[in-house]
């Protein structure tokens, strides 16, 4: 049966889109395969998802070279998860490229969009389904590599620059991994990582695996962008085209922080990072400074795309918070707000990219008056902002719930003090975009009044209302959110 | 250009040699060190050769850039074309064995077709970046597509 090559073909699909796109050459050739291949591979997901929540972890051996000889395909529900979470943000962001995508790429190079797009879900989803510790490796790669060039595609000339600046911080991120994947070999002489967790119960304590503990969480968290390593993250969400920085947003750190999950609490596990030493500690600073120093920043931005962006930065801390706690609660709070967070942020930079189509651009200089230009656009970025702060009835509410009772759940009441304080300050910057909007008067120069494009504005309010739905009734996202939880933690093995 | 005649003889004398010898690399992968990648940046490294000698608008002549663009394309399909194709064949994705009548013929048509895929896709690229290096300042007023 075609359902069991699932873990294989979640990759190779998207990854046989891209060559097949550079053949097609013509815009619109290439975005009929790109949105076929992202349609097909979210079906993968999803049965994949579902398949993984009822009968477990799923094992595939690539070539039939049994693990650990042969490279391992494995996923289970926090993997597929995620791969749920990355594959439908391509098939939202797809069809609304088509027209997202005219006036920021330069039209040769729309193919080439599109074939890079593919690229980078492939690497994106391989990071997820891959049970190999270096073949890891080299999907971080592939998916960066693509990124790279996706960002410098913006027409402003800056991406250049952003760009760069993101493959020089993301090239030293996927180094020190591999230095750690190095040292963990060296000690365990395996890369197979189901292989490596039994062998480094083994090994015990040694400097070996202390260094590749930490070099392994420096890297990764350079990719997440975790506060004081996120300097790469503003410029290149904010000159990246629009539906780029959408799609990155709501799925690159995001996989990032997976694999941080992963290597913290299934391989190395909860009692090597936490309880040996002061990680937790260490995270719960960094996760606050993240919480509020780049909150801070966001407020004093001019240009509602990087308001966004350190918006994200921000964000990220919510979620390396619950990692931080150590418990199941925690880890389920940090799944929560990972797809809450991926769905408020994606939505909100799907509906900038439409205003941006039409204002020409995302400061706030050209927003001023966006209430009665774009009437709707104005309000779903609100709706949209509502949950970025939290307020009842969003989804972000409900993550930040879960975080809180994990708090106290964990005696650590002085937290809730903490995200209600960060909460105010997402209110004070969230309330410089309505006051923006809704309060200034629109610039004489207004080129283009009305609203986006409906190819356009139909993906990004659909994600505006899932905000709102997930806020409601969080029933099927709390409770997968919860087998994620448990299953990074206790880590049960094929088909359990 | 015009009066280095020994280069030029000797590039034509090489030439052929160095492309032989990337072949050779290429399907002696199976039995000593070489292999797909290596033949790649030899074939590569020959074109680069002629158009060092020859001059840009020679090689582009020989190696067409449009061509080099779906080398590129052909590669990586070749390869991922055989994970595909064992699937067809009822084993997992690039398992070889069921590629041919016994588990050793099929080892061997598997390893051949993916290192012709890595043979083209690296050659293309390495060709690829030259061109576009080399052309930098020519292409200028008319911009590549």
């Amino acid at each position: 049966m075609l359902t069991q090559h699932f873990p294989a073909l979640l990759v190779v699909v998207p990854l046989m889109a891209a060559p097949l796109i550079v053949f097609a050459r013509r815009s619109l050739a290439s975005w009929l395969i790109a949105l076929l291949a992202t349609a097909v591979t979210f079906g993968i997901a999803a049965s994949l998802l579902a398949q993984t929540l009822s009968d477990g972890t799923i094992s595939y051996a690539m070539g039939s070279w049994e693990a650990p000889l042969g490279i391992e395909y494995r996923i289970d529900a926090a993997g597929a998860f995620v791969a749920v979470i990355v594959a439908a943000m391509g098939l939202i962001v797809m069809p609304y490229s088509r027209v997202g995508i005219a006036t920021e790429v330069r039209s040769e190079e729309h193919y080439l969009y599109y074939a890079l797009m593919m690229l980078c879900l492939a690497g994106l989803l391989g990071i997820l389904v891959t049970g190999d510790a270096f073949n890891l490796f080299v999907f971080l790669e592939v998916s960066s590599l693509a990124t790279y060039v996706l960002i410098a595609m913006g027409r402003d000339r800056r991406a250049l620059v952003a760009a760069y600046q993101y493959l020089l911080m993301g090239t030293i991120g996927a180094t020190l991994y591999v230095i750690g994947v190095g040292l963990l070999y060296l000690e365990t002489g395996t890369l197979n990582l189901a292989d490596m967790t039994t062998r480094l119960v083994e090994v015990g304590d040694s400097r070996g695996v202390l260094a590749a503990l930490a070099f392994i969480t420096v890297g990764i968290s350079l990719k997440i962008a975790l506060f004081p390593l996120h300097l790469w993250l503003p410029n290149a969400y904010a000159y990246a085209p629009s539906p780029v920085s959408a799609f990155l947003a709501a799925t690159a750190t995001k996989v990032s922080i997976y694999v941080l999950m992963r290597y913290f609490f299934t391989i190395f596990g909860s009692t090597e990072v936490f309880d040996a030493r002061a990680t937790g500690t260490i995270l719960l600073g960094l996760s606050l400074a993240a919480m509020f120093v780049p909150a801070v920043v966001a407020i004093f931005q001019h240009d509602m795309k990087r308001l966004l962006a350190y918006s994200s930065v921000s964000q990220i801390g919510y979620i390396t918070l619950g990692i931080s706690l150590d418990s199941v609660e925690g880890l389920m709070a940090s799944a929560m707000h990972l797809f809450n967070h991926a769905l408020t942020k994606g939505g909100l930079f799907l509906v900038l990219g439409g205003v941006v189509l039409r204002c020409g651009g995302a400061g706030f200089d050209r927003l001023a008056g966006l209430g009665q230009t774009m009437p709707v656009a104005a309000f779903a970025m609100v709706v949209g902002g509502l949950s970025l702060i939290g307020v009842p009835g969003t989804a972000g509410f409900i993550s930040k719930w879960y975080l809180v009772s994990a708090a106290m759940h964990e005696g650590q009441w002085w937290l809730v003090g903490a995200v209600l304080a960060s909460s105010l300050l997402a209110v004070i910057y969230v309330w410089r975009f309505v006051e923006v909007a809704y309060f200034r008067a629109p610039p004489a120069d207004h080129p283009a009044p009305g609203e986006a494009p409906l190819s356009m504005l139909l993906p990004a309010l659909a994600m505006i209302a899932g905000c709102v739905y997930f806020g409601i009734d969080a029933t099927w996202s709390s409770e997968v959110a919860m087998r994620v939880a448990e299953v990074l933690m206790y880590n049960p093995g094929v088909g359990q | 250009m015009r009066l280095d005649i020994i280069l030029r003889v000797l590039a034509k004398l090489l030439i052929p040699f160095a492309l032989v010898f990337g072949l050779y690399v290429q399907f002696h992968g199976d039995f000593g060190p070489g292999g797909g990648f290596q033949a790649g940046v030899i074939v590569a490294a020959a074109v680069i050769f002629y158009a060092l000698i020859y001059g840009l608008p020679a090689a582009r002549r020989v190696v067409p850039t449009d061509l080099v663009q779906a080398l590129m394309a052909v590669g990586v399909l070749l390869y991922a074309g055989v994970g595909v194709a064992s699937i067809l064949f009822g084993g997992n994705y690039l398992d070889y064995f069921v590629l041919g009548a016994d588990p050793v013929s099929g080892q061997h048509r598997g390893i051949f077709w993916v290192e012709a895929g890595v043979l083209i896709t690296v050659a293309s690229v390495m060709l690829k970046i030259f061109y576009v290096f080399a052309g930098r300042r020519r292409d200028a007023e008319e911009p590549e597509q």
